[in-house]
């Protein structure tokens, strides 16, 4: 019998571990600690977890070889990658190569337990679905990104008008794995924003602050009013009635590199 | 090389004019030769006839001892070989030279020839066939022989001694032989003033034509090589002298203006080379100071969660967990500048970030004596700008001024002026996206003009095709072609993508009729373009509507020691530093990267001793 932890922290750094396991624990959560990649898939052989944090730079196998392993022997645990090269180029890769969120170092506590309480929702989600079962009680029925959108893994969606512009809005999966949504703060028309860098951050009925991802590079020109009026409406309808922001990406062709097609978007 | 091309056009002068004197020398020696016998010739005519009438009147008498006489004594003179006269049958009858008379010429000898040639003799011949020049024997002086016939007079006829009868027509002939010897070296001495002449001009002409070789070429080109071992040497700042006007002189414009430019593309390439390995430092420093800073504010925070009921260390503990997240965003700059990324621009009013930017160094600058004097505009409009990252300039900007004053100083000022400017659009306002009709992006990286990405489009004429890469900087036309394009009629102007024309139907250059071609600049407008390659007209309505665009400057001046012009070049670069163990060298480069970053502008005027300003200029629409 496999024994079970919430959360697998791995990292070459004991003074991330530690602060991991001090935060996470004093949160009820149990946490397990891998000092490398090596030796975090020999213990994902022994035990399950809800949860994999996962340092890029380490010295042995670096944190992407570790997510592509963890894709290939078919381990369903999500994973959050965090890094000191805190970039918008190791973001944007983090969440295009198959993590789910990335926390750029430091981090505060809180910063932490946010991304931890998500990733830890998802991966319930992720669970039901892959069980058959319903979802859960408090969650609504699990919607589909259209086809023809782009997504920069579960957290936010792009979909091309025909203007030359992108409307781009967050995922319904990043909406379900936090509390009701609250208040959104949101950018003004003319602001630029970065693929990667946080664009919007959307306060849950828990008191967390989640920052959404941008998809895409580039200038806003328009901003849905109807969302900072009224939140409920990006859970209700994400992908049309929600959107955040019309954009004119400065890069579109490159930053496409980046995202995956929606029609890929199964759990 | 320069001695090889002097000695070959000397060589080539030379050789020209050795041509032309000896083909003039030629035709004028004998010209002259021509003339002095055609004189002798006359003359011993005149002589000849002399004698004939003479001797005449003798004749008549048949006075044959007188005659014997007359032409003895002619005879004898230097200027006369011989005279001779031979009756119609041959025979000297006299001669001055005494022991040939009696004796019979041969009509085939080379003087009777000309009248002796048919069978019957010639009565009158023109006199320069009578004369003949020929050698007594060989070796000897030249000679001129002459002859003239001596024709029946009605009075020989009836003279009393009957002689000859009046049917007879000539009675014979009278030769007179002049020497050449003379003549000849009259033309000899004239041949040898042609030589010397010839000669001397020679080589007059080459001496003249290499002093002015070595003067007009020699020494330039030797200028112009000696500037390309400089060169060659690493020493880019080597000028020539400008001082000639002539192709030279222009050659050495064109080199000075080759290496100045070198000299830049160079200190751009060192630039950049400094980015990249700052680049390389800044990733690893992220990487090293972001995991022990993760500690410090995980545990930090999470005390301040634990401790929301003791006031008394949530204060001290708000302290480290604001600082350590500066300490973040100083890290974090460090990448985005050495990643040249984009920074997080909202907007701000400048005087406040002025404020926030004084009241940080406030401390340093009263301890160092230092007065910040304030003159801020108060129209100065709000910019779009990451207010963190000009707060960081401008403290920056205080700390150098401070420094520049020093403490020997005892007080200095350092005085920051903010105010709102108008520049005209043309030739500061980058195009950064351009589209076809079909929303191709038409932005070239692989050409760039003045580092940045030009606008390319394909153009067809003539038969070519090619692109035209476009200078991004609207107005300036620092344009690249891929193609010769001398016609304006019948230029294709296409996407280089889906082959879509460009150009406006029935649309002409107001300047010179020509063709019109024109791109979407996204949310700005069409800009519209000439396809004359002389014509430097185009228009870019959206821009020139709005006029003059909104720039707000900000001026840091400091009453400090001030910047040596070949400083002011370097202190933009990385790790330059002026003040040894206490500068990193990456403030002004730091600096520079966030002004680039705004679309802005920072440039510095200085003297040494007369102090610093440093002048930062942000457009207001971004």
């Amino acid at each position: 019998m496999k024994t079970s932890h919430d959360i697998l922290v791995v990292d070459d750094e004991p003074v991330i571990t530690q602060a991991v396991v001090r935060v996470c624990g004093a949160d009820g959560l149990s946490v397990d600690v891998a000092d490398s990649a090596t030796a975090a898939l020999a213990r994902l052989e022994k035990a399950t977890y809800q949860l994999i944090i996962c340092d890029v730079m380490m010295a042995d196998v670096d944190g992407f070889a570790f997510l592509e392993d963890v894709g290939r022997r078919h381990i369903k645990t999500p994973v959050i990658m965090s890094t000191g090269m805190s970039t918008m180029e190791n973001a944007v890769r983090s969440l295009s190569s198959g993590a789910i969120d990335f926390i750029p170092k430091p981090f505060t506590a809180d910063e932490l337990l946010t991304a931890v309480r998500r990733g830890l929702n998802y991966s319930r989600l992720q669970a039901a679905a892959a069980a058959g079962a319903p979802a859960p009680q408090d969650m609504l029925a699990w919607v589909p990104c259209p086809a023809q959108y782009y997504r920069l893994g579960y957290t936010s969606w792009l979909a091309q008008e025909p203007d030359g512009t992108v409307k781009i809005g967050a995922m319904d999966l990043f909406l379900k794995s936090l509390d009701a949504v609250q208040l959104v703060t949101l950018g003004a028309p003319g602001d630029e924003v970065v693929q990667g860098g946080s664009c919007a951050t959307l306060a849950a009925a828990d008191g967390l602050v989640h920052g959404v991802l941008c998809p895409v590079s580039g200038k806003i020109v328009e901003v849905n009013r109807l969302v900072a009026s009224s939140p409920a409406v990006m859970e209700r309808d994400p992908y049309f009635e929600g959107w955040l922001y019309r954009v004119l990406p400065s890069e579109l062709q490159y930053d496409l590199q980046h995202l995956g097609a929606c029609s890929s978007d199964r759990m | 090389m320069f001695q090889k091309l002097g000695l070959k056009l000397t060589i080539a002068v030379g050789v020209i004019a050795l041509v032309t004197i000896t083909i003039f020398a030629v035709f004028n020696t004998r010209s002259v030769n021509r003339s002095l016998l055609d004189e002798v010739e006359r003359h011993a005519n005149q002589l000849s006839e002399a004698v004939k009438s003479g001797t005449e009147y003798d004749m008549m008498l048949n006075q044959r001892e007188r005659i014997h006489e007359t032409i003895k004594r002619m005879g004898t003179q230097a200027s006369i070989s011989r005279i001779r006269i031979m009756n119609k049958g041959g025979a000297i009858i006299y001669s001055s030279d005494t022991t040939e008379i009696g004796q019979m010429v041969d009509k085939k000898a080379e003087a009777c020839t000309m009248c002796h040639a048919a069978d019957e003799p010639l009565e009158h011949v023109a006199m320069e066939d009578r004369t003949r020049v020929f050698r007594a024997r060989a070796g000897a002086a030249r000679t001129l022989g002459i002859i003239n016939p001596i024709y029946n007079t009605p009075t020989c006829a009836s003279a009393a001694c009957h002689a000859h009868p009046p049917t007879q027509l000539v009675l014979g002939v009278l030769d007179v032989t002049l020497p050449l010897a003379a003549v000849d070296r009259d033309i000899r001495r004239g041949q040898l003033e042609m030589v010397i002449f010839a000669v001397a001009a020679i080589l007059a002409l080459s001496l003249i034509i290499g002093l002015l070789v070595a003067r007009w070429v020699a020494m330039p080109v030797r200028a112009l090589l000696e500037a390309t071992r400089h060169v060659a040497g690493g020493n880019l700042n080597y000028v020539i002298p400008e001082t000639r006007r002539d192709e030279l002189g222009m050659l050495a414009r064109s080199f000075n203006n080759m290496t100045r430019k070198l000299s830049e593309a160079r200190l751009q390439l060192v630039q950049s080379d400094k980015l990249a390995s700052l680049g390389r430092l800044a990733a690893g420093v992220a990487h090293e100071i972001n995991n022990p800073l993760t500690g410090v504010l995980t545990y930090s925070s999470f005390l301040m969660k634990r401790t929301a009921n003791q006031p008394e260390v949530q204060d001290d503990l708000k302290v480290i967990v604001r600082e350590t997240i500066r300490c973040r965003e100083i890290v974090k700059s460090l990448l985005d500048f050495a990643r040249q990324s984009v920074p997080k621009k909202s907007q701000a009013d400048v005087n406040d970030i002025i404020g926030r930017a004084a009241a940080v160094v406030e401390n340093q600058l009263s301890l160092a004596h230092v007065r910040l004097v304030r003159e801020l505009a108060h129209d100065v409009p709000l910019i779009t700008v990451d207010a963190n990252q000009l707060q960081q300039v401008f403290i920056n900007l205080f700390v150098n001024a401070c420094d520049a004053i020093g403490p020997a100083a005892g007080s200095g000022t350092i005085t920051v002026s903010t105010r709102r400017l108008k520049l005209s659009p043309v030739g500061i306002t980058q195009i950064k996206q351009a589209q076809c009709p079909k929303r191709h992006s038409l932005m070239s990286d692989e050409v760039r003009i003045d580092g940045k990405p030009s606008i390319r489009v394909k153009a067809r004429a003539d038969g070519n095709e090619g692109f035209i890469y476009r200078d991004p900087m609207f107005g300036l036309t620092r344009h690249q072609f891929g193609l010769a394009l001398t016609s304006t009629a019948g230029v294709q102007v296409t996407c280089p993508e889906c082959a879509t024309s460009l150009l406006e139907a029935g649309a002409s250059c107001p300047a010179c009729a020509a063709a019109v071609f024109a791109f979407e600049v996204p949310t700005k407008g069409m800009v519209e373009c000439c396809t004359n390659r002389a014509c430097t007209w185009q228009r870019w309505p959206e821009v020139e509507r709005l006029g003059d665009r909104d720039f707000v400057e900000m001026r840091i001046h400091d009453t400090g020691c001030g910047i040596a012009p070949d400083e002011q070049l370097r202190i933009f670069d990385p790790f330059y530093s002026t003040k040894g163990q206490k500068g990193t060298g990456l403030g002004l480069a730091v600096i520079w990267g966030i002004i680039d970053n705004h679309n802005g502008t920072i440039t510095v005027e200085s003297a040494v001793g007369a102090g610093t300003t440093f002048v930062i200029r942000i457009p207001v629409e971004p």
